[in-house]
């Protein structure tokens, strides 16, 4: 075990959503700011008995649009700062999450999705907010989601996700589901030093050369945290270099312009999926979070039936894979896109496979698909 | 004349804003002097002062202070307020906006933040009516009044703000005008001196939006209104100061009390389970 007691060394036998906790806790995330919901309650109940153990701050909030709110403020105040929710919460949670890109604050969010919409089904699966972490907050902008399908991921995206919401000063939405949130499975906290941690790049200039929002040819600005002295300017309103707001067309196309370019021209970085038996696959399975975990079984099963078949899964769905889903679809006869929704990243697939092959959606609604009726489907395509 | 003279409140302002967007005869520049005034007095270092609001004229107070500040969304300066004490308790921070953001949109935050103790300085400025979107009714517009949304008059009973903070639990409490110059910022100060949840309601003309619909005449007019008609009652309850608009205006000191902020409970309630 770490001296450090936010860090759990060690073998761990917990549910994904006790993982996502400790692994926001061996990050140095030092702020939450949460309201209970279900299935995402277990990870602010971990963090209101661990963040006091380690000199952080719980905080229950009076809703949703608060908790996101003070997540925001806290790492304006310099803290690693995250909150998590399900479906009605993530709802609400929108709003501000438009603040964070638009004021470009690094935090996590966590959703572990539920059936929807409304009340819905709070304690069975869903992915139905796939579109809503793409879309769901008004006005242009570019996100960056992550699918964990494992307890294992749930504290190893944590990590990453505020590894990338600290390097390009954004919000950063863990996109889980109720399977793998209260799914227990062995976990590997690693030793402290090999955990990496990315902080936000730091102004190099005083305080009275420094400029908001100069990037020096990066896309992304250094900044400063309130209380150390940089006369932090810092507006929900279309703003020019300096901060200050600014009511033009010019200034509108530039500043969004940078804050998608931020993400776009960085996808090599960013984007991430777990590739299976696509060297020559004919039937490319497409899947992310917990139909994933079927896919696979019934990929390897195909195989074993002589069937050229695939996995594809994505670990970052936002920004989406264009460029992998266009080639894959160059390659194969079909794409087969299980999800735990009416479907909604099969859209994106056939937007990107660009007619090059079939696109073929499986719909479950409020459980997970068995590995064989992924491979019924795969097999139908045989034929 | 020395051109080159520059005015001591100049290090708190961002002097290349200006000019600002509000409109002639409106209060707002007023009680932002008054709350320079207080921070210069106050002997704090600027650099640990943060100011934050939400949408609306008030809103734009922020942008225009040369301190750590933050213009966010509509109703929720308190949360992010709320997220930068408690990550940094070393920063002195203030919410600055309107009645609108804070009491309408944000009501909830208002009460909760309140109920907490979280060290906040809240300075509301009400000028009964949404004065950025042109001039509608609102949480606190007097019962009767004319808006762009209430031609007939306004059916709606308005908030007593004084009362609520008190009801919601805020350590301190006071309502001046844009007129009481002097007793604003000495109130602005002691909410600045003092720990915990304060609340400091600064009743402001409109001339343009609210003032214009109404007869109250121009910015002027409306001074002096409040100084015909505002009455100081330190220590009254503050049940018994609602706003009527053919009544006196109550102002005042009405709350002062001390007790424990949400940081000091939470080691201290912690640490008690932990020995028992």
């Amino acid at each position: 075990m770490s001296n450090d007691p936010a860090i759990r060394t060690g073998e761990h036998y917990i549910n994904g959503d006790y993982a996502c906790a400790e692994g926001a806790l061996a990050c140095g995330c030092r702020f939450f700011a949460g309201y209970p919901i279900t299935p995402a309650t277990e990870i602010a109940e971990t963090m209101s008995k661990r963040l006091p153990e380690v000199g952080g701050v719980y905080i229950q909030m009076e809703d949703e649009l608060a908790s996101m709110n003070a997540i925001l403020g806290a790492s304006s105040a310099g803290a690693r700062a995250m909150t998590s929710t399900s479906g009605p919460g993530f709802s609400l949670m929108m709003e501000n999450l438009g603040l964070g890109i638009m004021m470009e604050i690094p935090c996590v969010v966590v959703n572990i999705q539920r059936g929807g919409p409304s009340t819905g089904l709070p304690t069975m699966v869903g992915q139905q907010d796939m579109m809503q972490a793409r879309w769901g907050s008004h006005g242009d902008y570019e996100i960056i989601a992550l699918c964990p399908c494992s307890p294992q991921e749930m504290f190893d995206f944590t990590i990453k996700a505020f590894n990338l919401s600290e390097k390009y000063r954004i919000p950063v939405l863990i996109m889980a589901d109720e399977v793998i949130g209260h799914m227990t499975e062995k976990v590997v906290i690693p030793k402290k030093e090999d955990i990496v941690r990315y902080h936000r790049k730091k102004p190099l200039l005083p305080p009275n050369e420094y400029v908001m929002y100069e990037t020096n040819g990066s896309l992304v600005p250094p900044m400063a945290n309130a209380g150390e002295g940089y006369k932090v300017i810092s507006t929900g309103l279309t703003h020019n270099e300096k901060g200050y707001p600014d009511m033009t067309a010019e200034a509108q196309e530039k500043l969004i312009t940078r804050l998608c370019n931020k993400i776009l021209l960085n996808k090599a970085d960013i984007i991430e999926v777990e590739e299976r038996e696509l060297s020559d696959a004919e039937i490319v399975v497409v899947a992310y979070g917990s139909p994933a975990r079927s896919a696979v079984l019934a990929v390897k099963k195909a195989r074993q039936q002589g069937i050229k078949a695939g996995l594809l899964r994505l670990i970052t769905v936002w920004p989406f894979p264009e460029e992998k889903i266009l080639e894959l679809a160059k390659q194969a006869k079909t794409i087969i896109v299980p999800e735990i929704n009416k479907g909604q990243i099969v859209r994106e697939v056939e937007r990107c496979a660009k007619g090059n092959c079939e696109v073929i959606p499986i719909s479950k609604l409020a459980r997970i698909h068995t590995p064989d009726e992924i491979l019924v489907v795969i097999k139908k395509q045989r034929l | 004349m020395n051109w080159n003279e520059v005015h001591p409140m100049d290090r708190l302002i961002r002097a290349d804003r200006m000019p600002h967007i509000w409109c002639p005869g409106c209060g707002l520049g007023t009680n932002f002097t008054c709350f320079l005034e207080a921070l210069n007095q106050s002997g704090l270092d600027p650099d640990k002062n943060v100011i934050v609001s939400g949408i609306g004229c008030t809103g734009r107070v922020p942008g225009y202070t040369n301190i750590d500040s933050y213009h966010t969304t509509h109703g929720r300066a308190i949360p992010f307020a709320t997220g930068l004490k408690l990550a940094n308790p070393e920063l002195t921070v203030t919410v600055f906006s309107g009645d609108g953001d804070l009491f309408a949109i944000g009501g909830n935050h208002f009460i909760h933040a309140a109920r907490r103790n979280v060290d906040l300085k809240i300075i509301c400025v009400n000028n009964f009516n949404y004065g950025m979107t042109g001039g509608q009714f609102g949480c606190t517009t007097p019962l009767g009044a004319k808006t762009t949304t209430s031609p007939y008059g306004n059916y709606e009973h308005p908030f007593n703000l004084v009362q609520m903070a008190a009801a919601s639990g805020a350590v301190y409490v006071a309502r001046w005008t844009s007129l009481h110059v002097r007793r604003l910022t000495n109130s602005i100060k002691e909410a600045f001196a003092k720990k915990g949840f304060t609340f400091i309601e600064i009743i402001s003309p409109c001339p343009v939006s609210f003032g214009r619909r109404n007869k109250l005449g121009d910015g002027l007019d409306e001074m002096k209104y409040y100084q015909e008609n505002s009455v100081i009652r330190h220590g009254i309850d503050p049940n018994e100061a609602d706003i009527d608009l053919n009544e006196k205006i109550i102002v005042g000191k009405f709350i002062d009390i001390d007790k424990p902020t949400f940081l000091d409970n939470q080691p201290k309630i912690r640490n008690t389970s932990l020995n028992k």
